[in-house]
């Protein structure tokens, strides 16, 4: 277990599409913990996600996003992959013709050298398709292309094993995943916690992924701001007081 | 006969004003000719290295039949240059054309015929080479080229050809080559065609298809050299239940035109016919593409579906599409579609998440375009030298080579 990482989101502010959408929010994210953000449709999560990846168009006006001291804020989105940041997206993009296994190739290439070994990277792509039920066929498919909304999700989870980094943030990674692909990929995350001590900031509607993957932080976002962090327990009484609670703030 | 102008409508948005013949003279053919030279031949080596498994082979120079290798062919196929007794092979699809057909028709020095009599299955390309470009008699002008070729399959036959047009390296030239495809009944005919003549070349290609009932035709058009590179398709499907599949791709860099016209023409019912064409544009190049799905009277139950994907890849890059519709019948399903612009910003940033550097990323998705088309090639052998032919100009036209990535 590698450990020692450090994130740490401070007081960021993010526009999209014109609007203030993400308003001031705080997270410190050390390896091998769980971070889980709830909160309502539209209530910025994920613009956060891609606040924090460096989205073209998703503007940060305030703050800073901190990955073992180095700011990422200003740096383009594949500076940030290379420091240690890696983004599932909700809606993993359609690239026709462009390879999983060369992408992944690509990614790993250190500057200025050729791709690495080409064997070692399919045993690891193998690997990882195996622990969540990924069908190998669909590692020499150009990404996500074909691929249906479940599989598309593993796509991005077996990405992330293939790529290893300190820190990932997985936006609805369970929506679209049938009962079983749920727990494999819960599974697989929750194991790479330990394995290399992934740092983790999950995004989503449900309490049972905040269980699989055994949460140690809960946060609840609304309009953009962190309205109320704890422990698993807070999961749980959303579950049934809903977020009506947390009126928006001003 | 006039020579074609810009005002016509298909030929909007070309150079064609510009096309001066008096500046070019055909090749000197027949006896007197001079030998193909070292380029033309490396060029046919080439290519038959990456073509290893083929039925036959033909070399013309500035379509004079040069060699006809047969290799495995079946002894009933025909292949090679058309006797003069039987030209009346010429024609029977193309029918009409215009000034450039005449000019072919008249200057064309042999006819490179394919002829796979009923129920014969090649299963191997066939190959056909044109390297243009040997010197006129007069050295003031510049060479002018006209290669013919006419493909036909009897009922129930098969087969595939590629066919590739090259040469004129350097300096000026004019290529007008004309080519007829006749899949009969049942027939399955898949051609390819590769155009990679050099920077200063015009390269006016004219290709005429017919497709009888139940049979499949399916073409890939690849336009990568040239100064100005028009290629027009016309397919009709002639019989019922006939089955189109066109597909060509464009490249350009500096200050190319490619200039892609295609008509889908429904002539019988229970037709089908799909179309995509995808081109990328960079430095100061300019691509045009029109075509037109026209649906005769009569052909009821038609499919027809035509796609046109520009990508931009710089600012002085400039990409036109003109999709039409005539439609005569009310029983069809008939579409278009079209984008023009630069790489996708959301394929990018998705790589880039990954770690993958933009010029890569850049370098990946545009690769990605074509692949995704050369991948589906009617002649799979070809994919492997298609693949090649575009990654080589891609890496010109995105400025990759900085040393940073292999
Ligand atoms: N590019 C954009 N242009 C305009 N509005 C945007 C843009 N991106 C996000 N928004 C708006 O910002 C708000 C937050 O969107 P975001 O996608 O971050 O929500 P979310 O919390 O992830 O929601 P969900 O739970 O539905 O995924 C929404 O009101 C959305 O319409
Ligand atoms: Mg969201």
């Amino acid at each position: 277990m590698t450990d020692g990482h450090l994130l740490e989101v401070e007081n960021l502010h993010a526009t999209a599409g014109g609007g203030e959408v993400v308003r001031g929010v705080d997270l410190t994210v050390r390896s091998g913990e769980v971070h889980v953000i709830m909160g309502p449709n539209g209530s910025g999560k994920s613009t956060l996600a891609h606040a924090l990846m460096g989205r073209p168009g998703t503007t940060v006006t305030e703050g800073s996003v901190r990955l073992d001291g180095v700011e990422l804020v200003g740096l383009p989105a594949w500076r940030r992959a290379r420091a240690g940041l890696f983004l599932a997206l909700q809606q993993p993009i359609e690239v026709p013709g462009v390879l999983l296994d060369a992408t992944m190739a690509e990614a790993l290439a250190p500057l200025g050298a050729g791709p690495p070994d080409r064997g070692a990277l399919s045993d690891r792509l193998r690997q990882e398709a195996a622990a969540i039920g990924f069908d190998e066929r669909f590692l020499s498919r150009a990404l996500n292309v074909d691929l249906s909304g479940g599989e598309r999700k593993r796509n991005e989870v077996l990405q992330l094993g293939v790529l290893r980094p300190p820190f990932c943030v997985l936006d609805e990674i369970d929506s679209g995943l049938d009962v079983d692909a749920v727990r494999a990929v819960a599974r697989r995350i929750e194991s790479a916690t330990g394995e290399w001590g992934l740092g983790v900031v999950a995004v989503t509607h449900f309490h049972r992924l905040l269980r699989e993957l055994r949460a140690d932080h809960v946060h609840v976002l609304v309009a953009g701001k962190v309205v109320a962090s704890g422990g698993p327990e807070l999961a749980e009484e959303l579950e049934h007081t809903g977020y009506a609670a947390y009126a928006s703030p001003t | 006969m006039p020579l074609p102008s810009e005002k016509e409508e298909v030929w909007r948005y070309t150079p064609i004003d510009a096309l001066d013949l008096d500046a070019y003279a055909p090749a000197v053919l027949g006896p007197a000719a001079p030998a193909a030279g070292p380029l033309a031949e490396a060029f046919v080596a080439g290519l038959a290295s990456d073509l290893p498994v083929r039925a036959a082979m033909v070399t013309t120079l500035d379509g004079a039949v040069r060699s006809v290798d047969r290799g495995r062919l079946d002894d009933r196929v025909v292949v090679g240059a058309v006797s003069a007794a039987s030209e009346g092979a010429l024609g029977q699809v193309l029918t009409g054309g215009d000034a450039l057909v005449r000019l072919n028709d008249a200057f064309h020095p042999d006819a490179v015929v394919v002829d796979v009599p009923a129920g014969v299955v090649v299963e191997d390309p066939i190959v056909v080479v044109h390297w243009c470009g040997a010197a006129p008699e007069t050295g003031a002008v510049a060479p002018a080229s006209f290669p013919r070729t006419v493909v036909r399959l009897g009922r129930g036959a098969s087969a595939g050809v590629v066919e590739v047009v090259a040469g004129m390296p350097e300096g000026r030239g004019l290529v007008v080559p004309v080519v007829e495809l006749r899949a009969g009944e049942g027939a399955r005919l898949s051609y390819v065609g590769l155009q990679v003549l050099g920077p200063s070349a015009w390269h006016i290609a004219r290709m005429a298809a017919a497709s009888d009932r139940d049979a499949t035709l399916r073409t890939f058009t690849v336009g990568l050299g040239g100064a100005y590179d028009r290629s027009r398709t016309d397919a009709v499907a002639a019989g019922p239940g006939a089955t189109t599949e066109l597909r060509s791709a464009y490249l350009g860099t500096g200050e190319q035109v490619h200039d892609v016209r295609t008509l889908q023409d429904h002539a019988a019912p229970h037709t089908t016919s799909d179309l995509l064409c995808k081109g990328a544009v960079a430095g100061s190049s300019r691509s045009v593409y029109s075509g037109l799905i026209r649906v005769r009277r009569g052909a009821v139950r038609t499919e027809a579906f035509q796609t046109n994907n520009n990508l931009v890849l710089d600012p002085n890059a400039h990409a036109d599409s003109v999709p039409n519709l005539d439609i005569e019948e009310n029983d069809v399903r008939c579409s278009h579609a079209s984008t023009v612009g630069p790489v996708d910003e959301d394929q990018r940033y998705y790589l880039e998440s990954r770690g993958v550097p933009p010029e890569r990323a850049e370098q990946l998705i545009v690769l990605g375009f074509f692949d995704d088309i050369v991948q589906r090639s009617p002649v799979p052998a070809s994919v492997g030298r298609l693949q090649r032919e575009v990654g080589i100009r891609l890496t010109e036209a995105l400025h990759v080579g900085d040393g940073s990535h292999g």
